[in-house]
């Protein structure tokens, strides 16, 4: 294992809490997240109810903490379809090239050109909205892009790599020099797109639900969170505040990895 | 040394159109007129200044680019290859193990004992320790990278090997050792060199015969002795005179 630098310390410890927190929201949550009167209404932090309740009398911990875990889910779900489909598309274009590439790439572009929350609503209102699977579908096609790129750029500059090279006097396939001599050596520049596409993801899941197109009751994520609390901000505001900080936490620590990763590959180079 | 033969190019013509997919650019002619014969248990030099299309000629001889016009004939089967920079001739993100064990693995006929078998057979004939098998090719210096190259090009035994400018990047005490291997393994292994340089010293101690290369065409050649004692061409004397 290469040296940890304090960045990617710091960001595995926070992602570290906060994925623990999300694990045992799934197993445990101190009160059912959707039972009414869990506390008084609209009660700021005590011991009883750490951040608060909400209008209902709704445990706003309880409810973070589920949220974040839907969240996560989403966002890794997002990241998972954009990075797999993205590292296929941009390992055949960068290694084969020709009009394949020139075609795929261009098609690449016009798609980054709409902003992508934009896309993302065109391909939810083509599924239909208000399932959370069509807003992880939509959200992976709209990360597809930029995926692609990263990894056609980091598979064209080692394709005439002599080791590359080598292999394939040695007689082995293009599955095999794709997958077993090319992809372990782009994992440099993979690891910090995944992290930073993560982030983006759940920004992007905070965001669409927080306009009304992304998860809808009963789930509850952090951006439908979000806008709910917005609704009783001046009541309430340790709702949208707990809420808020438990996303840049989230998104703090993830960033964090890919700050050190980054790092640690110029060190490397 | 008998007259078999293990390589021959009869008039190969070689060249690239410039532009992308969509646009069609002018030819630019690499190779002309190529023809010579490696013989069996030979090391044959190339010499010639960069960009003269050595390179490129190694790259036909092996199919990576395809001639358009003329042949590549060879007599044997799977030649290899050891390129100039041992920092990018082996996979980072393997150990020296694994980069000697891929090629059998590739081939597909031997049993996992065999194939350790063979590895450690090749590293002590490269002479390295076995402690490299574990070590990733960044903790080794120039000289044992280069080692671990040749064991990865041999190791699939081929009978044929393309050398180019094998040893260009490494210091002038590692340079005399790879040399001294490499004369040691044509002898052990039966092997034939295509060896490809710019520097005619090296080429001197270490080649039978030479050809000379200019702008693409063989502009003469002949054992070493004639070459460096009798040169025709003034391309020859001028090369000779940069080298002393």
């Amino acid at each position: 294992m290469k040296r940890m630098n304090g960045y990617l310390k710091a960001g595995l410890l926070l992602t570290g809490f906060m994925t623990l927190l999300i694990v045992a929201g799934y197993f445990w949550t101190p009160y059912d997240p959707s039972a009414m009167m869990a506390g008084p209404k609209l009660s700021g932090p005590t011991l009883h109810n750490l951040m608060g309740t909400d209008n209902f009398g709704r445990d706003i911990f309880s409810r973070v903490l589920k949220g974040a875990g839907t969240t996560f889910a989403i966002a890794a779900a997002v990241v998972a379809i954009g990075a797999v489909c993205g590292t296929i598309i941009g390992a055949l274009t960068g290694y084969f090239g020709g009009v394949v590439d020139e075609v795929l790439m261009r098609l690449n572009d016009a798609l980054t050109a709409f902003p992508s929350i934009l896309l993302a609503l065109v391909i939810i209102s083509v599924l239909g909205p208000g399932n959370k699977y069509n807003v992880v579908l939509a959200l992976g096609i709209v990360f597809i892009p930029s995926f692609a790129r990263v990894t056609r750029t980091a598979f064209a500059s080692l394709r005439d790599v002599n080791y590359v090279k080598s292999a394939r006097l040695m007689g082995a396939g293009s599955g095999r020099i794709l997958m077993v001599h090319i992809l372990p050596n782009t994992i440099q520049v993979l690891l910090p797109a995944i992290t930073i596409g993560f982030n983006n993801a759940v920004l992007a899941e905070a965001s669409m639900s927080y306009l009304g197109i992304g998860v809808t009751p009963p789930d509850a994520s952090l951006g439908y969170m979000l806008s709910e609390a917005q609704s009783m901000f001046t009541a309430a505001p340790w709702y949208a505040v707990c809420t808020g900080a438990t996303i840049i936490l989230l998104v703090f620590g993830v960033g964090l990895i890919g700050e050190g990763l980054q790092r640690r590959g110029r060190e490397v180079d | 040394m008998n007259d078999e033969l293990v390589l021959s190019l009869r008039h190969v013509t070689s060249g690239y159109r410039e532009g992308g997919p969509f646009r069609k650019g002018a030819y630019q002619e690499v190779l002309h007129d190529v023809s010579f014969d490696v013989r069996h248990g030979e090391i044959l030099g190339l010499v010639g200044e960069s960009g003269t299309g050595k390179s490129t000629l190694a790259r036909t001889i092996l199919g990576m680019v395809r001639p358009d016009r003329g042949e590549v004939i060879h007599y044997t089967k799977r030649p290899q290859m050891i390129f100039q920079d041992p920092y990018s001739s082996l996979n980072p993100a393997y150990t020296v193990e694994w980069s000697l064990e891929e090629p059998l693995r590739i081939y597909g006929k031997y049993d996992a004992a065999e194939r350790q078998r063979r590895v450690r057979e090749m590293l002590a004939l490269v002479e390295l320790p076995e402690e490299c098998l574990r070590s990733k090719p960044a903790e080794l210096s120039g000289g044992q990278r280069q080692r671990v190259s040749i064991a990865t090009a041999l190791i699939q035994r081929p009978r044929f090997l393309i050398a180019d400018e094998p040893v260009s990047a490494l210091d002038v005490t590692i340079q005399a050792q790879i040399l001294k291997l490499l004369r040691q393994l044509r002898q052990e292994l039966d092997l034939s060199y295509l060896f490809i340089s710019h520097d005619l010293n090296v080429v001197y101690q270490l080649c039978d015969r030479v050809l000379v290369m200019k702008q693409g065409r063989i502009v003469e050649h002949g054992t070493v002795d004639d070459i460096f004692d009798h040169p025709r061409e003034e391309y020859t004397r001028q090369l000779l005179a940069a080298a002393e």
